[in-house]
């Protein structure tokens, strides 16, 4: 019987980017077609026990994941060190014994979440458990079987308690992607620019968006292609467009924090995609307007990940004129079209139309949507009646505005041209909200800070008076 | 620029232009890298192109090989095929040259394999 295998499972979570946690493994358990049975509400902690179906599932969940750090079949919990071994000792031994046997190599190891430990207390840790009838011998590296004992602190760095809240242990499974972040590093990147997106969020987008081996992905905004990074780490086949033509030819100015003078010959997306070893998956990339029809109306992709200008660090345009001319032949070689403003709102509209007929159906979007925080709500969020809103993280960015990953997925094929509903003008000011919420916030700041001045000054000439008087005291006592 | 890009590629954006596919190709020069070959993504890009347009772009610059002009029923099985695509497909790449429209013959230049599809804003 299959139901028979359903085993406890313990994920255990980075303490970063808690929005995306849910949303990442629900993307990665409808990748692998996994039935993931919830033992309690999945909740802010950075644990969750749950229940799976088999111990392949665990691994395929840990193949994808970058939020989780790892998971381990769970065989015992506790509120304090007593509860936690004596749970182990009720756990069926049926259970642990095939993990026992003296052929297999093995390893505790101990693990905690917001707190450090010496060696010796880690040591005394492992000792605690010698009742468990362990009979093969110790392995540190590579070992058969690894038991993990997990200790939680809490979240707050600050005030970490004598004793962990909670205590796990179990057989370790797996570990999670997390290294994958720092293989991916902007740090050691070869081509990146001021809009580069972190690994760790690309990461994120591309388990979002479904990207499967032999996927065909598309970033229309894609820039220095930091998404087509993360969506050929998971195995896609990748396609950019930009309207910036020296973006896309390595030429922008070099953005690290040491510059060099000038770029490298070589900087391009393509020579991250072979730093990678992933040449293979580049495609290409185009100099196209993503407002502009460019490909074949019937070509379909499996996922579309992108994250659209702003509008703040880069321009949001497309070629255009509100002038009536003709260029003149002579003129035409090298000539550099004029762009006009290319409204957030339209370009959120474009893309959507975009998504709707290019993406195969139950193919996802997923692209980033800024906001400005105290007007946001989800139905203002720009929609498409082609799609489905599957998730929706925010990151916040400053105290009044954020962006939110928003993954879409195509539930109907386009009957006509959609030209949107103009009900929500949550995007149409984002970028005039962002520059006057920011001048307000400056003017706050300006005024905080001459009104602390102020107060500086007062208190000066308060001491000054003060010492005075001080003196004055003095010298007259010494008068006497 | 690979030919399987190619094959989506139109030049639809340009003013009265309907169809603007397949673009013409003018290839100054053209650099074959090997590249691995993926029997599951060549079995699933099949599907999605047009033959046609695939073998006519290759010949015009003399890469058509021994690329079958039709394709066939079972090519599913036939690993000898798929290697072919593969490399037209993925393995012949046009880095400098242009792309031409084939209704109004604007051309669209082509640099260091990155194709320029941007238009003057008198052309929208
Ligand atoms: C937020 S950035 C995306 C950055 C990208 N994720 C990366 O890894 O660098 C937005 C990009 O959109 C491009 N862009 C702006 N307007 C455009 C348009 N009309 N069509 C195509 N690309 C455009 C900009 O040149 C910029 O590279």
């Amino acid at each position: 019987m299959t139901s028979q295998k359903w085993r406890k499972y313990l994920l255990w979570f980075a303490n970063e980017h808690v929005e995306f946690r849910l949303p990442e493994i629900k993307s990665i358990a409808s990748l692998f077609n996994i039935n993931i049975r919830w033992i309690e509400k999945p909740n802010q902690h950075p644990y969750w026990v749950v229940e799976l179906p088999s111990e392949k599932a665990a691994r395929q969940i840990a193949s994808r994941s970058v939020g989780l750090r790892s998971c381990m079949e769970l065989w015992a919990q506790g509120k304090t060190e007593e509860e936690l071994h004596k749970n182990v000792r009720s756990y069926p031994m049926e259970l642990m014994k095939p993990y026992f046997k003296p052929e297999l190599s093995f390893k505790i190891h101990v693990e905690t979440f917001c707190n450090r430990q010496s060696q010796a207390e880690k040591v005394s840790k492992i000792e605690s458990f010698s009742y468990l009838p362990l009979e093969g011998s110790v392995k540190l590296k590579n070992p058969d079987v690894c038991l993990q004992l997990l200790e939680y602190y809490g979240l707050d760095s600050n005030h970490i308690p004598e004793k962990p809240y909670k205590l796990f242990f179990g057989r370790w499974i797996a570990d999670g992607q997390r290294d994958v972040i720092t293989m991916l590093s902007l740090k050691t990147r070869k081509f990146i620019g001021n809009t580069s997106m972190d690994p760790q969020l690309s990461l994120y987008m591309a388990n979002q968006a479904l990207v499967q081996p032999g996927d065909l992905v598309l970033d229309p905004f894609v820039g220095t292609g930091s998404l087509l990074v993360a969506a050929s780490h998971f195995g896609g086949y990748v396609l950019g467009s930009d309207i910036d033509f020296l973006m896309l030819h390595g030429k922008t100015r070099p953005t690290r924090i040491q510059p060099k003078k000038e770029r490298d010959k070589d900087e391009s997306i393509c020579s991250n995609m072979l730093q990678y070893g992933k040449g293979s998956q580049y495609l290409d990339v185009i100099v196209a307007d993503a407002s502009l029809p460019l490909w074949r109306p019937s070509f379909k992709l499996d996922c579309i990940i992108t994250d659209p200008p702003y509008g703040i660090r880069e321009a949001t345009e497309r070629i255009g004129t509100t002038k009536n001319y003709q260029i003149s032949n002579h003129h035409l070689e090298g000539h550099i079209p004029s762009k006009v403003e290319y409204g957030l709102h339209q370009i959120y509209q474009d893309l959507f139309q975009f998504a709707a007929q290019h993406l195969k159906m139950g193919g996802r979007l997923v692209c980033w949507i800024p906001v400005v925080r105290r007007d946001y709500s989800e139905d203002r969020l720009p929609m498409h009646p082609c799609f489905q809103l599957v998730a929706n993280c925010e990151q916040v960015l400053t105290k009044f505005t954020s962006r939110r990953l928003l993954t879409l997925e195509k539930l109907h094929e386009p009957q006509e041209k959609y030209t949107g509903s103009d009900v929500n003008s949550l995007m149409g000011d984002f970028r005039a909200k962002f520059f006057q919420y920011g001048e307000e916030q400056r003017k706050k700041r300006k005024l905080r800070k001459m009104l602390a001045t102020q107060a500086y000054r007062q208190r000066e000439e308060k001491e000054a008076n003060c010492r005075a008087q001080l003196e004055d005291r003095d010298s007259s006592s010494s008068e006497r | 620029m690979k030919l399987l890009t190619h094959n989506m590629l139109t030049s639809k954006c340009l003013k009265g232009v309907n169809v603007g596919y397949p673009l013409g190709i003018v290839a100054k020069d053209i650099k074959v890298l090997e590249t691995e070959f993926n029997s599951e993504f060549v079995l699933r890009i099949i599907p999605k192109l047009d033959w046609d347009t695939l073998w006519n772009a290759a010949d015009s610059i003399g890469h058509s090989g021994d690329l079958p002009r039709t394709l066939c029923d079972d090519y599913e099985n036939d690993v000898e095929f798929l290697k072919k695509a593969h490399h037209v497909l993925l393995e012949v790449e046009v880095i400098n040259g242009e792309l031409v429209c084939p209704e109004s013959g604007r051309k669209f230049a082509i640099n260091k394999g990155i194709p320029n599809m941007l238009l003057n804003e008198d052309e929208l």
